[in-house]
């Protein structure tokens, strides 16, 4: 037992205490970001059962969400994920970087850069679309005003931000001076910067600030379920940025526990038809043909840009634009 | 204030003024009390009320049910029976030392068990982080011996002590610095051992004091979000104390299961206010 004496006392009372690591698990550990919980409860007892008649072997799936930067501390801190499934390649990333959580290849172990599903930053407006919101340039007019998480504690507003950031570049031939000043205008036109993308939510549904709410069209879509899909329309812009949802195996907990097995048979099950289609109903855009075409008609037409097509990479993004004195500052304090 | 109506009545105008004016100064302070009392604190009391009931009793019900509700209110209750009755003892014994002895550090002590108060949970919890995590100073050795005291019951546990840990000392401290130890020391040149003192003479000078203390200290203790938010390590079911359980339940979207875990938070903090407002009445104390 894995536990120290004073817990000893606590998981005699306790009875779900986790079992120790013998030769069939009975339990993996999915450490993922916080606003997928709803998502792998509707995955897990599916894969319950296709892993029962798989294996034969019963398996509980135990959840743990979480801002997804803080999920990875938390791993390097000891919280024995056997499973990561986020919404930030970098967090990822730096398990694999420090401490080799992570396989260093974990983004060819699985079909497309490991992330079974993807979605994108689009815009969900009030009812009749008043401002008549269609695309990015519309959202520096003096007349819009904008909801958004802070870009500096939000991995959520960083899509968003490099979403405007790589808008500009390409319709103004790469010019870095006049992306800058898009997102400045961008930025000056946010009328409340909450912390993270709950808190916007709040803002401009029950406060009712503002024109626009950017965030992941997945989270647009049950923004409008919740909320009331004839209140809320849903704007996709031409251009976006992929946002991708990697997973990967935590080699080095699940090596120790004795989980690899079902633990990769969870992150290949994501890709199975039957996953895709959950993970679609959820809004989220999957890459499976048959699951793509049975939902075609919630996910409009749009173009995506990659981060490393435009920025190198997530690590070179996040020191140039994010980092202490980085562009988001100085576009910042320019205002 | 009420004026014995056996006196012969006032007639003064001038007195008479001044009643009215004190009156009216009195309705007005008792006015500005209550209204700021019924918008600050008792509005979202009954909001919280309001909104679990919103969609009927029986649908309040099922999200009470759910099992990981269960399991948050459960675990909540768990820790408190856990965290109570470590911070009594040594909440008795650090007031006893730091009354009844001189010896060095005293006064740093008594500055430690009053730094909980100073100091952010979260920043509590991450401090926990630094040291007990599997890279941290403490965790990284306990890690070698496949120890692990974050992100489970442990983790939380210790955080629910550090930030409860004022709570009983302080109580003790001012009243055992009034009771004196003459009693204790009669108790025992009259041959009495050393826990019969405890128990006979000390108890019962101490033990509103006490209870007073554990009731403040369980209130904290339920009710606390940040430090343990940082250390429970999320996981659904296993790790979620209730007001982690009603923070998820609202990020979900599922407005009405996070309204019915925070009635019972809200029921088990009236408890604590009825017990600590008849333990007062019973037993009224210096401040």
């Amino acid at each position: 037992m894995k536990k120290t004496i004073l817990a000893a006392v606590g998981a005699a009372l306790l009875l779900t205490a986790p079992a120790s690591a013998s030769d069939a698990p009975k339990e993996i550990l999915n450490v993922s970001y916080d606003i997928a919980r709803e998502l792998y409860a509707a995955i897990n007892p599916k894969f319950q059962a296709y892993w029962k008649e798989k294996s034969g072997q019963d398996i509980e799936i135990k959840q743990s969400h979480a801002g997804s930067s803080k999920q990875a501390r938390a791993i390097m801190q000891g919280l024995k994920a056997d499973i990561v499934t986020f919404n930030q390649v970098l967090d990822v990333q730096v398990l694999a970087d420090k401490g080799g959580f992570v396989s260093k290849t974990w983004q060819q172990d699985l079909p497309n850069n490991a992330s079974p599903y993807y979605s994108l930053p689009a815009f969900l407006v009030r009812d009749g679309n008043p401002k008549g919101i269609k695309d990015w340039n519309d959202l520096v007019r003096d007349d819009v005003k904008l909801v958004f998480p802070n870009p500096k504690t939000s991995g959520n507003a960083r899509y968003t931000y490099l979403a405007a950031y790589a808008y500009a570049l390409e319709n103004n031939g790469g010019d870095d001076a006049k992306a800058r000043e898009f997102v400045g205008k961008l930025l000056s036109n946010v009328a409340v910067f909450d912390t993270g993308g709950r808190g916007a939510t709040t803002s401009f549904v029950e406060r009712e600030i503002g024109d626009v709410l950017i965030t992941f069209e997945a989270e647009v879509e049950n923004i409008r379920t919740q909320y009331g899909t004839d209140k809320y329309e849903r704007v996709v812009p031409q251009t976006s940025l992929l946002a991708e949802f990697p997973v990967a195996l935590v080699q080095k907990v699940a090596e120790k526990r004795g989980s690899v097995d079902v633990s990769t048979a969870y992150l290949d099950y994501l890709y199975s038809e039957e996953a895709q289609d959950i993970i679609a109903s959820f809004n989220n855009r999957v890459h499976n043909e048959t699951v793509k075409a049975k939902y075609a008609a919630n996910f409009p037409e749009v173009r995506l840009i990659r981060v490393e097509d435009v920025f190198g990479s997530w690590e070179k993004a996040n020191k140039t634009h994010f980092a202490e004195g980085g562009v988001l500052d100085q576009v910042f304090t320019a205002k | 204030m009420t004026v014995s109506t056996s006196r012969p009545a006032i007639t003064n105008p001038k007195v008479l003024a001044l009643f009215r004016k004190q009156a009216r100064k009195r309705a007005l302070l008792i006015a500005i009390a209550i209204t700021f009392a019924l918008i600050v604190m008792a509005l979202p009391v009954i909001a919280i009320f309001t909104r679990a009931f919103a969609e009927g009793l029986a649908i309040y019900w099922s999200n009470i049910i759910m099992p990981e509700t269960l399991h948050a209110i459960w675990l909540t209750v768990l820790t408190a029976l856990i965290v109570l009755p470590i911070n009594l003892a040594f909440g008795i014994a650090a007031s006893w030392a730091i009354v009844h002895y001189r010896f060095p550090g005293r006064r740093a002590l008594q500055t430690i068990i009053e730094l909980p108060f100073s100091i952010s949970p979260i920043v509590a919890g991450l401090c926990y982080l630094l040291i007990y995590g599997s890279m941290g100073l403490v965790g990284s050795w306990l890690d070698g011996f496949d120890i692990q005291l974050m992100f489970n019951l442990t983790g939380i546990v210790l955080v629910s002590l550090f930030v409860t840990c004022p709570f009983v000392a302080r109580e003790l401290i001012p009243l055992m610095e009034i009771a004196g130890q003459d009693q204790e020391e009669a108790a025992l040149t009259l041959g009495a051992t050393g826990w019969q003192t405890f128990l006979h003479v000390t108890l019962p000078k101490i033990k509103w004091a006490l209870l007073y203390g554990a009731i403040l200290a369980n209130a904290r203790v339920i009710g606390e979000f940040g430090a343990v938010s940082v250390v429970s390590g999320n996981i659904r079911g296993e790790t979620m104390t209730l007001p982690l359980q009603v923070q998820l339940l609202y990020d979900d979207y599922n407005a009405t299961g996070a309204f019915a875990a925070a009635t019972v938070l809200t029921v088990i903090a009236v408890i604590t206010l009825v017990l600590r407002s008849a333990i007062e009445a019973r037993h009224p104390h210096g401040h």
